[in-house]
């Protein structure tokens, strides 16, 4: 196509028939994948077999790739907004006059504000360092993630007692004898690998009890399942906690050796009897005793799911805190089928992956959230993004100037887009890089469309693990338009403001090169597999004496000393939430397995599978309130309405009411989705500024919404 | 009956749509026909509990094809080799007699090409010595594909192992 001068990896346009392993990038897991390409095409994905676990798996959204590169109704060219924000009007722009337009004011907010007047957001990920060394390249502190309303308070929770984020243990589903899952919808919200090790797990026999407020299709595999009160999950863990301690059903030798505060968490749950959470959850207090004891004797290969997204309601860092202290109670860490320490090269002696961050200056200012300076007890790494927003409505700490959005759709993905467009209002500039047109693309001043994952080669990715391994993402074919990959747009950013030394690389390959350098892995070898394990036998650490938590006490520590600074409980006494009116729900989002979060909606394959959400309620109460199966309904939430469809099902709680998110979308160049179905980030009025102070996680499902029939 | 077997096993499924995708995507098919379509029904409460069951339906490739015998124009074939039930699309006039005559609605209509389609177990892809799309990237390996002389015992291993496991575990 004319104007397309991506810069290819080399050979990608060679004719004939070419298998290139490379990393999906349908969602944000980024599963191995093997690609066919005939002259230049995609012909053909599945599964990467060289990772055993993967092998030719792929879920419907991988499998919708083709589909997604194949359309058209995607960012093709830069665009230069020329109406007011939002209002859809562009024109085209080459990437030279793109670019330029993009520095000139960049350099205007760092003349005015310095370099952390800028503020850049994506979705984490094992590519992160690239675009971290970006934003410190630009001297900003001012790097964040979707964290805020995903993991952060399953992290804070996880560093908070073992002095190692959420990823430092990992999971060893497949060997399991008990898997405890706290609406963790391991099925629709999947991962093709820990899916495949669920269900193998659960077919060699393995139980588990899944808590939720619905009947997922994870519920439908469980051998116990709860429909628990909304937000109330804390309570019951304050319960199995209480029985653990008055039965002895701990590994007592595990915990005297790794544990200190024993006597601290036993006084916390003295009187959260099961008698007592039952009154809280709903789960009779007989069940609950007889679940733990199951449970317990089953110890260690057993797993309580710190969970996964928990930006949930204002104790979800306490419920993924006190999962994590069953685990520890129950002795499974470094254990078979419990929980495995994630180990590094470092860890196997080995020589990891040169980082590109370290090329580029230390950035000495505060971050503007305050996290790190105001909030010490939380991970300064990503932030927390919802505080970014207030913090440009006031100016406080500082004045911010310009926002890039790095395929990441905060007015999607965060609550309140209302109030998220006042900040961005008050912004220079606001720049979105993505391969689709994401809500906050369409508000902001230039659009870059990056190559999709197909069409561009990303840095190389080490994975930590039981066993570490490398993965790459190699380029399958070029630009369909005139698209490019992301570490080109950094560099030429950079270049533009003369800060491109970190970035200073002429290929891709010699990115790649730079990071192998000094390893014993070769690219070629790495590219004939896709995912290269680099140790052939796993080590475990000795129970007794290596565990190597990285607490001050190098122990599991039950009292949080930055918990403690912050003036913040470590062991929390329970919030009981209100009971709602009639009429009234606490709104649970979700996903299925054949949409991600925000950004499939508009695939040919997926839509057709599912365009339009609708509202769950309880049949008995729909019943009460006079609405019928599949009626059109009107749902509000603090000023704000929105219409769509109800499912009435007995399989959700009375207080609940459950939608998939994602939908309600308003570009119009999607023209398959726009306007189809509810938005649950509208309906979530005056919750960016709402989160669990101790984990930092928005409290999305403390919204209520009230609905009534069309 | 064509000599294969393409079996569903229920419990290991999880309805993650993608066999349906895979093979929509591996026959570039547009917005209407499925070639496979995996129907889920549920949940309901079975022993307090909720379960779902899913039913896969690609085409069963009868002995005597339905569709076969209705074709006027010779468009739908039966493999000599195989018994596998296809359709020549260069034939194909587009009459919808096979929809209507099939029992389960496993013709489709694919409204680009105005011609009808089915399932043809990909045949192109098992004369290279692979396997259909939707059992290739099963996530759980719930669907099996093989020649039916060989069926496999998985189920049988499975209940005989679990009769094992309630024998040593009475309490369960």
């Amino acid at each position: 196509m004319d104007g397309n001068k991506a810069p290819n990896v080399k050979g990608v346009d060679s004719p004939g028939r070419r298998t290139v392993y490379s990393l999906c990038g349908m969602c944000a897991v980024r599963c191995p994948i093997q690609v066919e390409v005939q002259d230049g095409r995609v012909v053909w994905i599945q599964g990467n077999p060289n990772d055993k676990t993967m092998g030719t798996s792929l879920c419907a959204k991988g499998a919708a790739a083709i589909a997604f590169e194949n359309d058209d109704e995607r960012p093709q060219y830069p665009l230069i907004r020329t109406g007011a924000r939002g209002g859809g009007q562009w024109r085209r722009a080459s990437w030279d006059e793109a670019l330029d337009y993009i520095a000139e004011k960049l350099q205007g907010v760092i003349d005015k504000f310095g370099g952390k007047g800028i503020a850049f957001s994506d979705r984490g990920g094992p590519f992160a360092d690239l675009q971290k060394t970006f934003v410190k390249s630009l001297g900003s502190p001012n790097y964040f993630n979707h964290d805020c309303t995903c993991g952060r308070n399953a992290q804070h929770a996880s560093q908070s007692l073992f002095g190692m984020g959420r990823k430092g243990l990992g999971m060893d589903i497949k060997n399991t004898k008990h898997l405890v899952l706290y609406g963790r919808n391991m099925i629709e919200s999947l991962q093709v690998k820990e899916v495949k090790d669920f269900m193998d797990a659960l077919g060699k026999g393995a139980k588990c009890t899944y808590i939720d407020v619905r009947a997922t299709l994870t519920a439908s595999k469980a051998s116990r399942f709860w429909m628990i009160r909304p937000n109330t999950e804390y309570a019951l863990n304050l319960a199995f906690i209480h029985v653990v301690l008055a039965e002895n059903l701990y590994d007592a030798d595990f915990v005297k050796k790794w544990v200190v505060g024993l006597d601290e968490l036993r006084e916390s749950v003295k009187e959260t009897t099961p008698e007592w959470a039952e009154k809280m959850t709903g789960v009779p207090a007989g069940e609950i005793k007889a679940a733990i004891r199951e449970i317990a004797a089953d110890r260690p290969n057993v797993i309580f799911h710190l969970g996964w997204m928990t930006a949930r309601h204002r104790q979800s860092f306490y419920t993924s805190r006190t999962a994590h202290i069953l685990n520890a109670l129950m002795g499974n860490i470094e254990q078979t089928g419990g929980l495995i320490i994630a180990k590094g090269t470092g860890d196997y002696g080995l020589k990891g992956l040169n980082k590109l961050d370290q090329r580029a200056p230390k950035v000495e200012d505060p971050r503007v959230d305050g996290v790190g300076t105001k909030f010490k007890h939380f991970d300064k790494g990503p932030g927390l993004m919802h505080l970014l927003f207030p913090a440009i409505l006031s100016g406080e700490p500082y004045p911010m100037g310009a926002y890039i959005a790095y395929r990441h759709d905060p007015l999607t993905s965060l609550p309140d887009p209302d109030v998220m467009k006042q900040a961005l209002d008050k912004l220079d500039l606001i720049v979105s890089i993505d391969v689709n047109y994401s809500e906050t693309a369409w508000y902001a001043d230039v659009i870059l469309p990056e190559a999709t994952f197909l069409e561009r080669g990303s840095i190389i990715a080490e994975k930590k693990g039981a066993k570490p391994n490398l993965q790459l993402r190699d380029q399958c074919i070029s630009p369909r338009f005139d698209s490019r990959p992301a570490w080109w747009i950094f560099r030429e950013i950079l270049r533009r403001l003369g800060k491109s030394e970190p970035l200073e690389f002429e290929t891709l390959e010699d990115i790649w090169a730079y990071q192998l350098e000094g390893t014993d892995v070769s690219l070629e070898e790495l590219r004939s597999k896709g995912v290269l394990g680099l140790v052939s036998k796993e080590e475990r650490r000795d129970r007794d004496t290596g565990l190597g938590f990285k607490t001050a006490s190098g122990k599991v520590e039950m009292i949080s000393p930055a918990l403690d600074e912050a003036g913040l409980p470590s062991l929390a006494p329970f919030y009981d939430p209100p009971a709602n009116e009639p009429g009234q729900f606490n709104l649970v989002f979700g996903r299925v397995a054949y949409h991600n979060h925000a950004h499939t909606m508009n695939n040919p394959l997926l839509n057709e599978l599912m365009s339009e959400n609708a509202l769950w309620i309880n049949k008995a109460t729909g019943g009460e309130l006079g609405i019928g199966d599949g009626d059109t309904i009107e749902v509000k939430s603090n000023g704000y309405s929105t219409k769509g469809k109800v499912r009435l099902t007995e399989f959700i709680h009375p207080e609940a009411a459950f939608m998939v998110h994602g939908f309600g979308r308003t570009v119009p160049l999607q023209t398959r989705t726009y306007g189809k179905g509810m938005a649950d980030q509208r309906l979530m009025k005056g919750k960016l500024t709402s989160y669990d102070p101790a984990g930092g996680g928005n409290c999305l499902t403390e919204t209520v919404i009230s609905v009534k029939k069309a | 009956m064509s000599k294969y077997y393409l079996l569903q096993d229920s419990e290991r499924c999880i309805g993650c749509l993608a066999c349906e995708v895979s093979c929509k995507s591996n026959k570039s098919l547009p917005v209407g026909p499925a070639l496979c379509k995996n129907m889920s029904v549920g949940p309901v409460e079975i022993k307090s509990l909720p379960r779902v069951r899913f039913v896969f339906m690609p085409c069963f490739h009868c002995e005597d094809p339905w569709c076969l015998d209705v074709c006027p124009s010779g468009a739908i074939q039966k493999r000599a080799g195989d018994g596998i039930v296809f359709i020549e699309p260069n034939l194909c006039i587009g009459c919808k007699s096979c929809i209507t005559a099939c029992p389960w609605g496993a013709c489709q209509w694919d409204p680009a090409a105005a011609k009808a389609v089915k399932c043809d177990y990909c045949k192109d892809r098992l004369d290279e010595g692979l396997k259909p799309a939707c059992v290739t990237k099963c996530l759980t390996q719930c669907l099996e594909f093989g020649v039916a002389d060989k069926l496999p015992s998985g189920r049988r291993e499975r209940f005989a192992a679990q009769i094992a496991r309630d024998a040593f575990n009475p309490k369960g």
